[in-house]
């Protein structure tokens, strides 16, 4: 088995036991790694009883995964993932992380944790010496004081444990902040500063664990691949179409948070309500005054996309974070009618301090502004608040109220979705209306309704990860940024963004070869090995449960905002047409091969070799 | 090699991304393999953001050479290098502790000191730093500016200094 270390480490976190465990050869071949590995062991595991499995309670699994192409492709990532708090499915969750190559140097491929502590634990990994620890004293903290615990510690710990001449590079961790702990399903699994697993709401799921951390030191190399002067002149190539790009490493993604509203009509402003704006002091160049760092990344990446933003200065001074990216700049900014860089950036560094996520958490925030600008929400519903549009220091106190579960926070800490339905209850009133998601998640902030930004009709309704926009449904099912090629990706594990150029997604099979030994090819890849993947996380995401279901009728659909016109700007009058959501939402169906229900059919399955899905998804079509 | 063609690798450390992918070329020139625990220069990152590149400064008067018992370290009269005799060093340490920086370090699975050996003039991780233009590591010809024990310093004390830099007066007692 080439490109893997060979060994995943399975953490009963209930009983302290920890032991290592293997996969087939078949397996891995099959499921390569990351979420697709995920996929399977959720399925093989829980399968049976997934309805009934509540993803805060002990029965979840959490799951952090690497592939055989970590550490090789450029930009190493870990994939996080169990059942999701978010969507009741299994999401694919990525963040980049040395975490992901401290363990495979360790000797591992992943880490599997089973049940939950009684007590704050985390896990300590140093080789093939792996420890649970008490984290009793680090509970409670914030992500900046808590990182620098952890680091502190470890390096005591490997001087100390591990006496040899010469100093001890830091530990590598990811870790949750004070949302995690609280159970809010907006929580992140959070590494460095302002990396995050946000997707899926994994933070919750450590906290539901009482898991704080986990901190690895690997001293060994990286798997052995199968051919590595092969493997390192396809690398060669992938870092060369990189290095020439241009805007993604001068401004990361954050040009786009005047851009997307500008130019393309699709950013999320004032919780959707539009999606234009012309706000020039949003512009990238009003945020470079707060760069001190020009290009920052994790292992092996050519892009570099983030920058470090510190406020030096003014009211908001001390607040440090990436740039930040296009989504924290739409969602904490526009969607709640902030256009102040600064404000923006001090947000950012605040949901990056107590773990949330800055999608879910600028969509609720969005959607709380929208109920307080249409009376729904008072002031006394939320504390004294007086929830207006562009008050950042209203924004910021409900996302502590969020992460603390305070008050209204403690109704909005679950996510947008569920706190609609709370929320409809609570006032009699219809607010679901408002919410801007897709199964339970929070939808990235990329519209449809200008067609000028790169989802399609298809790409929101049809994708197993529900809202999010690194995972979209596409056609043709080999497209650019179809959700089959994200799969590969996610389970590789590696980043999309050093992926975008069509050169280098096709060099990808090359690698894959050269590192592992498999030849697979695209046809095996989008007819056979994507396939299997992608059902399965589908049939998980149907059968759901237990306290939110999906019926592909009503739920493969674009949130009732996005059928409403835009008032605004170039695209003004444009609306989604009900009939093209329904013809992209068929033609999906017929190609992936689901049903007229948007279920796997019976034949595709048994093709694949899941007869054990088809079996599940049989209850399914019989209830339709 | 004459002397003018002696080099340094000059660092600026508000300019390293924290890419490693310094580690990975020096791993792989030295090693054979991708492997960040025997790289020859590694990156701390005590503080998220403030990457610390760390390897030998080649000090004019050697400290650790002179220190080394069993002289397993020598200079290399073509690049000025320090060069580390595997069948020698018996990894006891000593040239760690007479590093003004802590620099060196033992192998993780071989019983030998790792230190730079500036890729015998041409610096793998130069070239790698130069490539993806971040010029956070550069090289110096010795003649022109002399390194002393300047940048012998170690992750700590380089943190100090640039997280003032970079994040402000009020993060000098981050650590």
């Amino acid at each position: 088995m080439r490109g893997y270390a060979g060994k995943f480490l399975e953490v009963d976190l209930s009983t302290g036991n920890i032991k290592e465990i293997r996969f087939s050869d078949e397996i891995l071949r099959q499921y390569i790694g990351g979420r697709g590995l995920a996929v399977k062991i959720l399925w093989d595991r829980l399968g049976g009883k997934w309805e009934e499995i509540d993803p805060l309670e002990s029965e979840n699994i959490l799951l952090m995964l690497t592939g055989p192409l970590t550490g090789y492709a450029p930009g190493a990532r870990l994939c996080v993932s169990g059942k999701s708090p978010q969507s009741n499915g299994v999401i694919g969750s990525t963040l980049a992380t040395e975490l992901a190559i401290d363990l495979r140097c360790a000797g591992y491929d992943g880490i599997i944790f089973t049940g939950e502590s009684e007590k704050p634990v985390y896990l300590f990994i140093k080789d093939s010496d792996v420890e649970i620890k008490d984290a009793s004293h680090i509970w409670g903290k914030d992500c900046k004081e808590t990182l620098k615990i952890l680091v502190k510690e470890g390096r005591e710990e490997l001087e100390s444990r591990y006496r040899r001449p010469g100093l001890w590079k830091d530990p590598s961790a990811v870790y949750i902040g004070p949302a995690g702990e609280n159970k809010s399903r907006l929580a992140i699994v959070a590494a460095k500063w302002a990396h995050a697993a946000g997707y899926g709401g994994y933070g919750a799921v450590m906290g539901s664990k009482k898991l704080k951390a986990v901190v690895a030191k690997g001293t060994g190399p990286l798997p052995d691949v199968e051919d590595l002067e092969r493997t390192m002149k396809i690398v060669d190539e992938m870092l060369k179409i990189n290095f020439k790009r241009t805007v993604f490493r001068r401004w990361g993604t954050g040009y786009a948070g005047y851009d997307v509203g500008a130019n393309l009509s699709s950013e999320p402003v004032r919780n959707w309500q539009e999606e234009w704006h012309d706000e020039k002091s949003f512009g990238v160049d009003q945020f470079e005054r707060m760069w001190v760092k020009p290009y920052w990344g994790d292992f092996g990446c050519p892009t570099t996309c983030l920058k470090v933003a510190v406020i030096k200065s003014g009211p908001l001074k001390g607040a440090i974070t990436d740039n930040p990216d296009y989504e924290n700049q739409a969602y904490l900014g526009p969607n709640l009618g902030i256009f102040t860089p600064e404000e923006n950036v001090y947000l950012t560094a605040l949901i990056d301090d107590l773990g949330l996520c800055g999608i879910q958490t600028g969509n609720v925030l969005g959607f709380a502004g929208e109920l307080y600008q249409r009376g729904i929400l008072t002031k006394e519903d939320l504390d004294g608040l007086e929830l207006k549009w562009g008050d950042v220091e209203a924004f910021a106190s409900l996302t502590r109220m969020i992460a603390e579960r305070r008050g209204i926070g403690n109704i909005l800490a679950e996510g947008t979705y569920r706190a609609a339905l709370k929320i409809s209850e609570l006032k009699g009133v219809d607010v679901l209306k408002y919410a801007v998601v897709a199964k339970g998640i929070g939808i990235g902030a990329h519209g449809i309704r200008s067609e000028e930004d790169y989802p399609g009709y298809e790409s929101y309704p049809c994708s197993v990860q529900g809202g999010d926009h690194t995972s979209i449904a596409r056609l043709p099912l080999d497209h650019g940024n179809s959700e089959l090629r994200t799969i590969l990706y996610d389970s590789g594990v590696f980043c999309w963004f050093n992926f975008f150029d069509e050169k280098a997604q096709d060099l990808l099979w090359d690698l894959l070869e050269a590192v592992t030994g498999w030849k697979i090819t695209p046809e095996d890849w989008f007819g056979t090995t994507a396939r299997r993947i992608i059902h399965i996380q589908r049939a998980l995401l149907l059968l759901g449960g237990p306290d939110a279901k999906w019926t592909p009728k009503t739920d493969d659909d674009v949130p009732p905002r996005w059928y409403e016109p835009l008032g605004q700007g170039p695209y003004k009058g444009k609306a989604v047409d009900p009939e093209k959501i329904k013809e992209a939402r068929s033609e999906y169906y017929e190609a992936i091969g689901w049903d007229e229900n948007g279920i796997p059919k019976s034949e595709e399955l048994r093709r694949l070799g899941l007869e054990d899905v088809d079996k599940r998804m049989e209850e399914l079509r019989k209830n339709t | 090699m004459s002397e003018t063609e002696h080099i340094w690798i000059a660092r600026d450390y508000s300019k390293c991304s924290g890419c490693r992918r310094c580690e990975i070329v020096c791993s792989l020139s030295h090693e054979g393999k991708i492997w960040p625990e025997a790289s020859r220069v590694r990156v701390f990152m005590l503080v998220p953001g403030i990457e610390i590149p760390h390897l030998c400064v080649q000090c004019d008067d050697y400290p650790c050479v002179d220190a080394c018992p069993v002289e397993a370290l020598s200079v290399s009269k073509e690049t000025e290098a320090v060069i580390v005799d595997k069948e020698k060093c018996t990894a006891c340490g000593i040239c760690v502790e007479a590093c003004p920086g802590k620099i060196p370090y033992i192998h993780p699975t071989e019983n030998y000191a790792v230190i730079c050996d500036l890729c015998g003039g041409k610096p793998k991780c130069v070239e790698a730093c130069a490539e993806g233009g971040w010029y956070a590591l550069e090289t110096i010809k010795r003649e022109d500016t002399r390194t002393f024990r300047l940048y012998a310093k170690t992750p700590e004390e380089i943190t100090r200094n640039v997280i003032v830099k970079l994040y402000g007066e009020e993060w000098k007692e981050a650590l």
